[in-house]
């Protein structure tokens, strides 16, 4: 089985009923089907051995995502927030790509390269001249989705998502079907995220209609919410920090009333902010979902009820699980493990470790799975005596501002190519807005640099989510006798500092 | 059976996935064994005209065996001769 028969199985049921709204354009499952078929002949015809999406949010995304996998094909988004360099050396990875979204970039950027580009109006109308409605859905065994992703050192993985770690995901949290006709989800997460991808999948299965909004602003947010009823929402974090922002004391905000189910996930979310929407949305129930793009998105869960009892509560233990997120699903196991790999006890922090069929831990460079199916998660956390999960940072080194990993090598290579600077160590430090915030510490050989300069040097180079909101200068930083640097002693440094 | 295959009903229009199948044994839907490509429709034995409904998820009394019903039909499911009973589902709040 592969992910077109989630969609199939919609367009059988209820044919008619809208399963996208977009751009004012409403989608039914039919037609949603028809579309992804079409593309599917479009993309075997093309011999691509990738699709790609690079594009801000739209119907194009599930008709690309299924019609890959009808065609067998892997279906890989990208960021198109990512400079120019990074973005045509991941194009080059994926070549020969059928690529759609922004024919001028890709021409920019792969200008002798074997992709067959379309515009996204032009593959939408495409897609529907060539469609097969009547095809049977896909048996596919191989990748459904490919996402790159960030580690500890520059270049990306591509991690990859079989279409077995998909459906098993699908079916073990979503009730066919489950959703009644009113309800409609809000989706304003980027295509080329773990999240925007659940998103559409869950929606499609269990018919709740999508209210896709492809450039997140909290203002147009909140009219579409309205506007369309919307009676779902996933965010992350800083999406509902500006929301709360532009929803002020609530007193002039349009009707939010048919709100009634937000998820949040994608990075930390501080408990200040979670308290200011609780009260701001007190109809609303507030599900926080851990996963990563290697578990298929989420792998715990903080549940609505369990959200209530700890916002009541008086017992400061279960008043703390407001900080969790919440208990593993019942499809997988999850354990806390020390350096050495052992299993800790509830209450002792390790690495996260993770097993399930909707895991993969695969990348088409390697596999990161331990024998015995295990994922090290690189998240460190606990568990409480109820069995709660606690995050407690990251394991390695990776920075997670905002829902995105950023990996402070490509920071620090950026900053090692001044004159002036010696050393440099790039680190995350707590912040409300982002959950953390970039912050670099820099030894330095020559005149210090402005701060102004310094993060010209990032965001030309690199981009704006890259560009440290904090620099400290000091004469040396900390290393151990391996040669080793001391992330954790920079931290401090900035800490004390 | 093999976990990952569709089987159809030989008496109605049942089509399921099987999510989870048990090395040995014989599904059947409205009385009679399901296959993988259908020859003549028979019918419907009335002992197993309970329905099927798309979406649902069937398995027996120790969740040896998981049927998705990707195609709704007018027959029920068993397995060696026992009906199988809606999987209970536990929903969970939508995360995604």
């Amino acid at each position: 089985m592969d992910i077109s028969l989630l969609l199939k199985m919609a367009a059988d049921a209820e044919p008619e009923r809208a399963g996208l709204t977009c751009d004012g354009r409403n989608w039914t499952y039919a037609e949603l089907w028809a579309a992804a078929t079409g593309a599917a002949v479009e993309i075997a015809a093309s011999g691509a051995t990738h699709v790609a999406l690079l594009d801000t949010g739209s119907e194009a995304a599930p008709i690309a995502l299924i019609g890959a996998a009808l065609a067998g094909v892997p279906y890989c988004p990208l960021n198109y927030r990512l400079a120019d360099a990074d973005l045509g050396a991941l194009i080059a990875r994926i070549e020969p790509a059928f690529i759609i979204g922004d024919v001028e970039r890709v021409a920019k950027l792969a200008p002798g390269g074997n992709h067959k580009v379309f515009a996204r109006a032009d593959f939408v109308k495409l897609a529907e001249q060539k469609a097969e409605p009547e095809r049977e859905a896909g048996e596919g065994e191989g990748i459904a989705v490919q996402l790159f992703t960030s580690g500890t050192t520059a270049a990306p993985k591509a991690a990859i998502l079989r279409h077995s770690n998909l459906v098993s995901y699908i079916l073990g949290t979503v009730e066919f079907g489950g959703a009644d006709p009113f309800e409609a989800a809000l989706v304003s997460v980027p295509p080329y995220h773990i999240a925007g991808i659940a998103a559409l999948l869950s929606s499609i299965y269990a018919m709740r209609r999508i209210i896709l909004l492809p450039a997140f602003d909290p203002k147009v947010w909140i009219e579409l919410a309205s506007k369309e009823k919307a009676t779902n929402a996933f965010v992350v974090p800083t999406m509902l920090s500006r929301i709360v922002e532009a929803l002020g004391d609530g007193s002039n905000a349009p009707d939010l009333s048919h709100l009634k189910a937000i998820a949040y996930g994608g990075g930390r979310m501080p408990v200040e902010l979670l308290l200011r929407a609780l009260d701001l949305f007190p109809t609303a129930s507030f599900t926080n979902a851990y996963g990563l793009t290697e578990t298929s998105s989420t792998i715990a869960l903080l549940g609505p009820d369990e959200h209530r009892e700890a916002h009541k509560s008086e017992d400061p233990k279960v008043r703390a699980r407001l900080g969790s997120v919440g208990k593993p699903l019942p499809t997988v196991e999850l354990e806390i493990r020390d350096e050495e790999g052992k299993v800790l006890p509830p209450g002792e922090a390790g690495e996260i470790y993770v097993r399930g069929d909707q895991v993969s831990g695969e990348y088409r460079e390697r596999s990161a799975l331990l024998p015995g199916g295990w994922f090290p998660t690189r998240d460190a956390g606990f568990l409480d005596d109820e069995g709660y999960l606690f995050l407690s940072g990251r394991a390695d080194d990776v920075i997670v501002r905002g829902g995105e990993n950023i990996s402070p090598g490509e920071i620090e290579d950026v900053l090692l190519t001044h004159p002036s600077i010696a050393d440099a160590a790039a680190v995350g430090v707590p912040s409300t807005e982002w959950g953390e915030a970039v912050a670099v510490v820099i030894a330095l050989k020559g005149e210090q640099p402005t701060e102004a300069e310094i993060k010209s040097l990032i965001r030309d180079r690199l981009r704006s989510s890259r560009v440290p909101e904090r620099i400290l200068v000091v004469e040396a930083l900390p290393y151990n006798e391996m040669g080793k640097l001391l992330r954790r002693e920079v931290r401090k440094l900035l800490a004390t500092a | 059976m093999k976990a990952g295959s569709k089987l159809k009903s030989a008496v109605c229009d049942t089509e399921v996935l099987l999510v989870k199948a048990p090395a040995e044994g014989v599904l059947s839907c409205g009385g009679a064994p399901m296959v993988a490509e259908r020859g003549e429709k028979g019918t419907v034995d009335a002992a197993f005209a309970e329905g099927t409904k798309m979406g649902k998820r069937y398995t027996d009394a120790t969740g040896s065996i998981e049927a998705l019903c990707i195609k709704p039909g007018a027959g029920s499911l068993a397995l060696n001769g026992v009906a199988l009973q809606l999987k209970d589902a536990k929903p969970l709040p939508s995360s995604d």
